[in-house]
């Protein structure tokens, strides 16, 4: 596999994540409790499990939306020190999730860039971004006339515009091809060779060298 | 400083593109003001009175309007997860908002209401401070309004849960500020409703942010 060069971790800088007895539930129903895991530089996690087993609920936990009944989600910095939660999510954490957060009459262009922007990225990673994934015919067109792969793109091109530490994402390579999903990998692999960390739930094997956690099955 | 210029960017071409949101404000506005003669008679000794009342309802009624777009599309598109993951915390993004709801919505309104007014028999002398009634009016609306948006968050048929949350925090500004040119129109001094007006928007300009924000963060859990 062609590994490319680290890209440069942008923000704070986040080294680690630990996940100590964390409980999550959704409404009445447990996820699951007790889950501990921790993630240091250029480590990838694969979350598997079965439909509803709270993947996405973890996913959405680490991102800070989702409160935790008992448990605790810190981060480290490059010295083992702990940084503030807020701070870290805001600039060392990017979630790619089911939805892809496009507004269906603006441009790609204008959605790519407002998120490229918003999100801390700069001029030279965008350029990256758009040539790896070969963004140039889809920027001028609404963003509702793009098919979910294709969408996709414009999302893992956010990952790599905006060079953040945290990657958690939801099963990033559903709506690819067999082309985009070599493209993706790649992606993946030049996050982690470059110190960063992956954290995705998945259904087929990750791509990149991980650690497997397995919520099981409905709780 | 560059996110916030840059989210603001995007509110404002949000707000303005696709479907044109200020200028159905507006139309919706110069309608509402339109249906009174009709439904009450176009004797000028009737509507005259009444004119400043009645401008200002359609002012707030006219706000209401795009406030399900301000945050309830973004949840529902992912984006304001996107959003939350940003350099500002949501408290900031939800004056942004507010503030870019002010100047695509509350301003052209703010243009829209002497028009109202005149129309339905204001005195003429009085434009200059109808339009800047409803300036200041306009910035609560887009405050208390947002708050409002966020509350309704998540609900099915949040469109209506809105107006229905947001409608009872309207009366005070549109007291205010219809008392305001009421009073000018009487010959008496509008300062002090104005001033009451302006306390109203300065309270919400604080707190709705907050409140907006946790009500957000409820909403995404």
């Amino acid at each position: 596999m062609d590994i490319e060069k680290g890209s440069q971790i942008g923000g704070a800088m986040l080294k680690t994540v630990d996940i100590e007895a964390l409980s999550l539930s959704r409404g009445e129903r447990v996820l699951f409790r007790g889950l501990s895991l921790g993630l240091s530089a250029g480590e990838a996690v694969a979350l598997t499990g079965a439909n509803g087993a709270g993947k996405t609920s973890l996913l959405r936990a680490v991102a800070g939306f989702i409160r935790p009944d008992s448990g605790a989600i810190t981060f480290g910095g490059a010295d083992g020190e702990a940084l503030d939660s807020g701070t870290a999510r805001r600039d060392g954490v990017h979630l790619l999730g089911h939805l892809e957060g496009l507004k269906p009459t603006r441009t790609a262009r204008q959605e790519f860039d407002f998120q490229t922007a918003w999100l801390g990225g700069n001029e030279a990673a965008r350029e990256a971004a758009v040539a790896r994934l070969s963004l140039t015919p889809l920027l001028d067109l609404e963003t509702r006339k793009l098919s979910a792969g294709q969408k996709r793109r414009l999302s893992l091109a956010r990952l790599i515009a905006a060079p953040r530490a945290l990657w958690l994402l939801d099963e990033p390579l559903a709506p690819l091809d067999e082309r985009w999903r070599v493209v993706a990998a790649e992606l993946m692999a030049a996050h982690l060779a470059g110190g960063g960390m992956i954290l995705a739930a998945v259904h087929d094997p990750l791509p990149v060298p991980a650690r497997h956690l397995d919520l099981g099955g409905l709780a | 400083m560059r996110a916030a210029r840059v989210l603001f960017g995007r509110e404002l071409s949000l707000a303005w593109g696709g479907g044109g949101g200020p200028l159905l404000a507006c139309g919706f506005m110069l309608c509402l003001t339109a249906i009174l003669p009709l439904a009450a008679g176009g004797d000028p000794r009737v509507l005259a009175p009444a004119a400043s009342g009645a401008s200002w309802m359609a002012l707030a009624l006219a706000s209401l309007l795009s406030l399900e777009r301000l945050f309830e599309r973004d949840l529902e598109d992912g984006a304001l997860d996107l959003l939350a993951l940003g350099p500002l915390p949501l408290e900031a993004t939800v004056a942004i908002k507010a503030l870019a709801q002010w100047l695509a919505t509350g301003l052209p309104l703010a243009v829209a209401a002497p028009v109202a007014a005149l129309a339905l028999g204001q005195p003429a002398h009085l434009i200059g401070l109808t339009a800047l009634a409803a300036a200041i009016g306009g910035l609560g609306f887009a405050f208390t309004g947002a708050l409002g948006a966020a509350l309704a968050l998540g609900a099915k048929r949040g469109g209506l849960l809105i107006a229905v949350v947001v409608l009872p925090l309207f009366i005070p500004p549109v007291v205010f500020g219809a008392g305001a040119l009421t009073r000018a129109a009487n010959g008496g001094d509008p300062l002090s409703a104005l001033a009451l007006l302006g306390a109203y928007v300065l309270f919400a300009v604080v707190i709705a942010p907050v409140a907006g924000a946790a009500a957000i963060r409820n909403a995404q859990g």
